[in-house]
């Protein structure tokens, strides 16, 4: 065992207790290497508010989550009274209600927010790879929280989103009837899903969140974080104390200008709560306030507004759409053999595979296929440190129009979850075609796109003005 | 970068106002003022519970919950409490469902969040349970005998007959703007059949009442939400503010 350090003589009562715990703990130790003499590169801007804020987020949906499961009732007879008895009767309970479905939606803002910088200043690139990665699992764990959070109280559009999307699993080629059954606890959406999702939600995806979210902030202070140069500022000048010149310890600078963040994220949240709590019905859906009834199926089901750009690419593979896309995969087979760089062994491995793909496309159904699109655009998220090829990590550095075509797919993500909002219409399925199709184009052709144009210098310091 | 938010901003912008409407009811203004007028709210009170509460139930609204519009325990007891003998149960109804199925066609719905969960892109639910209150109709073809034209062929009849009096709708066949061919009925107005006990404007202003009210019970917190809001935001204005001097005060040394 190591010499136990001693407090220095004359040392006041805190400093003991610190001493103390650092001989057992390494409490000091952490403090310095993840937030007091934590070098974080000195020109964050605007862009860099949102990871601290879904922290925030995360721990107002823990918080508020806890006081409502004192009063929520898991049954399906009970669920919906139980809600409306936190909203009157519960001293204040209306407020911790819509704290916590105006912080669900509020998440996924700051989180698809988090995400865009991520995308723009490159920050998935070596060697943030697995912060990137756990990333792209903390934001399928995010949804997958907030699919079943949406069915606990229990309403109309609760219960029948619940019975559409399960019964897309069903679609899975050989599991899924069981899959489906799984999930559900029983046949159909009942008493049984509720109290399993309940489960889910309250503890196993919060606890999972929670370890990787953990994870997802060791990853990023083994490496140091990224900048909106995309100036690796480990690799500039230092200072006396082997400091990065470029840097400032996260406390105080960074606690402080992340105070600032909060403030201007809580106005905006509180403003939200107090004064339009279901925003339009897209926050609290309108159909939500009548009780579940499975003999009434409402006239128009739609996932809440986060979901809907998945949901529209879901939609948009109809039977056409898969024979495009078989018709596109063995194109790019063929071009792959005419023009690819691989050698001629795994130019023969694509054109296996894409045959072998072309075929499963046409043995499964297509409502299969619409399910594994919809999860194969989140899970393409994970891939972009591979597909990324330019020579410069920040769009600051990049070709003018590489703006644009970021600035496409932002757009393109708007007018998809737009759509999914909307009944089906068959000018809005052709547009969201074409959307799907520029979605993936985006990532599957990223190798490609990412390496043309001329690129700018990127300097050797990171650009920042004093304030 | 910034040129990019703009952009982002301004495409935003102009999505959200081409944003068609999904329903194609035209609806009434329900006037707002009325919510925080308590003598408003008790006169919807009184018209809820001798009219409403016979069929529909508020099973979710407590009967002493009352006392925030006004009205004392003792009022409450007097006046309003029809199905029960205590004042903190909840407004729950004594129609046997199968009863309501057989008789209506359908039961009728709990009404403690009608004003919340009949919002639409057509308007809010206030506006629409204005109107809808005020659309009855006489209809020989239908069991009741009314009709209404927010509620296509609705099992419900017009309770308030008595108020308003009966009317009969005058509709005009007209080309079906979308397809040539067909021909669509257009409502056209009212004819005040027999009088009712109150004058129209005295009507619509009970309904108004009468609505009020059903958007206070769907949400009985509502003004002290707003209230408590505005302190809220002023407190979070000034916290930011001094987040932002503080936050300069420490940057001012970075160079």
């Amino acid at each position: 065992m190591a010499e136990m350090k001693q407090a220095p003589a004359g040392a006041g009562a805190g400093e003991k207790l610190l001493t103390w715990v650092d001989n057992r703990f390494p409490a000091t130790k952490l403090w310095n290497e993840h937030v007091g003499e934590y070098y974080a590169p000195k020109n964050f801007n605007f862009w860099y508010f949102f990871g601290s804020l879904a922290l925030l987020v995360l721990v107002i949906q823990i918080v508020t989550g806890i006081f409502l499961v004192m009063n929520y009732k898991p049954d399906a007879a009970l669920a919906f009274a139980s809600v409306e008895y936190i909203m009157r009767d519960v001293p204040w309970g209306w407020l911790i209600r819509y704290m916590h479905s105006t912080g669900a939606s509020a998440f996924f803002v700051v989180v698809y927010l988090h995400m865009y910088r991520g995308l723009i200043y490159g920050s998935y690139r070596t060697p943030r790879e697995l912060v990137w990665i756990f990333g792209c699992l903390i934001f399928l764990c995010l949804m997958a929280e907030a699919f079943m959070g949406y069915l606990l109280p229990w309403g109309q559009m609760s219960f029948w989103g619940a019975q559409v999307i399960i019964n897309l699993f069903a679609a899975v080629p050989f599991i899924g009837p069981d899959l489906a059954i799984l999930i559900r606890g029983d046949y159909v959406v009942g008493d049984a899903t509720l109290n399993r999702f309940f489960s889910l939600h309250v503890i196993a995806v919060p606890l999972v969140l929670l370890g990787l979210v953990v994870a997802h902030i060791i990853a990023l202070h083994e490496v140091g974080s990224n900048n909106p140069d995309g100036v690796e500022i480990k690799k500039g000048p230092k200072d006396a104390n082997g400091h990065p010149l470029d840097g400032v310890p996260f406390h105080p600078y960074y606690s402080v200008h992340d105070l600032l963040g909060v403030g201007g994220f809580l106005f905006i949240f509180t403003a939200v709560i107090f004064f339009m709590p279901e925003f339009g019905g897209y926050f609290l859906e309108y159909n939500n306030f009548i009780p579940a009834d499975p003999f009434k199926t409402p006239p128009h089901i739609a996932p809440v507004w986060y979901f809907t750009p998945f949901y529209s690419m879901l939609r948009a593979t109809t039977d056409d759409m898969v024979n495009v896309l078989a018709i596109l995969i063995g194109l790019g087979a063929v071009l792959n053999l005419v023009k690819g760089k691989g050698d001629g062994k795994t130019k023969v491995i694509a054109l296996v595979v894409a045959a072998v793909v072309i075929g499963l496309l046409k043995t499964f159904e297509a409502k299969f296929w619409g399910v594994a699109v919809m999860g194969g655009a989140v899970v393409i998220l994970a891939g972009l440190p591979w597909f990324d090829k330019s020579p410069v990590k920040s769009i600051r550095y990049r070709p003018g129009w590489h703006k644009i075509v970021y600035g496409v797919f932002v757009v393109n993500f708007c007018i998809l979850g737009y759509l999914g909002v909307q009944p089906p219409s068959e000018i809005g399925n052709v547009v969201s075609q074409v959307g799907t199709l520029l979605y993936f184009g985006f990532f599957v052709l990223m190798p490609f796109w990412s390496q043309l144009g001329t690129f700018k210098k990127v300097p050797d310091r990171v650009t920042f003005t004093p304030h | 970068m910034k040129k990019l938010l703009a952009s982002l901003l301004a495409t935003l912008a102009l999505m959200s106002g081409a944003h068609a409407s999904s329903e194609s009811l035209v609806l009434d203004k329900f006037p707002k003022e009325r919510v925080t007028d308590l003598a408003a709210l008790q006169n919807g009170a009184k018209i809820f519970a001798n009219y409403c509460l016979n069929c529909h139930a508020a099973a979710f609204m407590r009967f002493n919950r009352l006392k925030d519009i006004g009205l004392t325990e003792q009022q409450i007891k007097d006046n309003l409490l029809f199905p029960t003998d205590k004042v903190g149960e909840l407004m729950k109804v004594s129609l046997d469902s199968k009863d309501a199925k057989e008789w209506f066609g359908a039961v009728p719905p709990d009404l403690t969040l009608v004003a919340r969960s009949r919002a639409s892109g057509s308007g809010s639910g206030a506006d629409y349970l204005y109107t809808y209150l005020r659309s009855f109709y006489r209809d020989e073809t239908r069991p009741t005998g009314w009709n209404n034209l927010v509620f296509p062929n609705v099992g419900m009849p017009h309770v308030l007959w008595e108020l308003q009096g009966q009317r009969a709708a005058k509709f005009v066949e007209e080309t079906d703007p979308h397809d040539a061919s067909k021909k669509v009925h257009k409502f056209e107005g009212f004819e005040q059949l027999t009088p009712g006990k109150m004058a129209p404007q005295e009507f619509d202003s009970n309904i108004a009442d009468l609505v009020a009210y059903l958007q206070w019970m769907a949400e009985p917190m509502q003004t002290q939400r707003t209230r408590i809001g505005a302190g809220v935001l002023i407190f979070l204005a000034i916290f930011t503010f001094i987040a932002w001097r503080l936050n300069a005060a420490f940057w001012k040394d970075v160079k």
